[in-house]
């Protein structure tokens, strides 16, 4: 049975361009999944997932907002963003392609495995975009593989 | 299984952040992307990048790894360091090359690991 209330709920804002701080979240988030007791394999997708949105934000977007509700069978993530959007999805989740300008690869981010790390440790993703407006990415997480949950 | 304490003299390095020098060290992973180590690198590991910025310490934590190799020499941010202090993580600097600290690491028995799927 699904369970609909959720242990643990948190918002936080994301400052685009706030490298000093980017991490932030997700390290809350490793802590949060940390003492909720899930095992260290689900969480590091969670977190590696959620790092990556993040780290997205602050190097693409203006600003956005971080949502997570962490239930006993899943952890459901939302990031809704302002900023540029993607111009083609279909290519942003090629492996290495990637828009981000080359100051911030310099500094080892913007490599282009920011959506695919996404996909591969999330058991749903979904991505709406709109350009000029910005981009709010869905993800959820399972903890049982029989509930669609990868293998963790 | 070694160290971190144990690999210090063998990289002529410099401690500029001590976090837990006596955590064991399971393996080792060299990369200076983010989203490479953060997908790949194993818990346990020592970590070889010439990235330096604080952001590094962010997915050390997260990864679980408990000391940075940063290599040829390079600068450190202040702000890298006190993260780095507060999440107990060390961080040790050496004239080695990435090439060359992983060389010397895998002289003293540790091994790359790939962290599966």
């Amino acid at each position: 049975m699904a369970h609909n209330t959720p242990l643990i709920k948190i918002e936080r804002k994301i400052s685009g361009g706030d490298f000093q701080s980017a991490g932030d979240i997700s390290s809350e988030v490793k802590k949060i999944l940390q003492q909720a007791g899930f095992s260290p394999a689900f969480n590091r997708r969670v977190v590696i997932a959620v790092y990556e949105a993040e780290m997205n934000v602050v190097i693409h977007a203006y600003q956005g907002v971080f949502l997570t509700e962490i239930y006993p069978d899943r952890v459901y993530v939302v990031i809704d963003d302002e900023g540029p959007g993607i111009p083609d999805l279909e290519l942003a989740f090629q492996e290495g392609y990637s828009t981000a300008p080359p100051h911030i690869r310099e500094m080892g981010f913007g490599a282009g495995y920011g959506l695919s790390n996404m996909k591969k440790c999330s058991d749903r993703l979904q991505i709406s975009t709109e350009m000029g407006k910005g981009t709010k990415v869905e993800m959820e997480f399972f903890l049982e593989p029989s509930k669609g949950g990868k293998s963790s | 299984m070694l160290k971190v304490n144990e690999i210090i003299a063998p990289l002529q390095a410099e401690v500029l952040a001590a976090g837990e020098m006596e955590a064991e060290l399971t393996g080792g992973y060299c990369g200076d992307l983010l989203s490479d180590v953060m997908g790949n690198a194993h818990d346990g590991s020592v970590w070889i990048t010439i990235q330096s910025h604080p952001n590094v310490i962010a997915v050390a934590t997260l990864v679980g790894i408990p000391c940075v190799v940063i290599t040829n020499w390079a600068e450190v941010e202040n702000d890298t360091l006190e993260r780095a202090r507060a999440e107990k993580i060390t961080v040790i600097r050496t004239h080695f090359t990435s090439y060359q600290a992983v060389s010397v690491l895998s002289g003293l028995g540790i091994p790359g690991t790939k962290r599966d799927g």
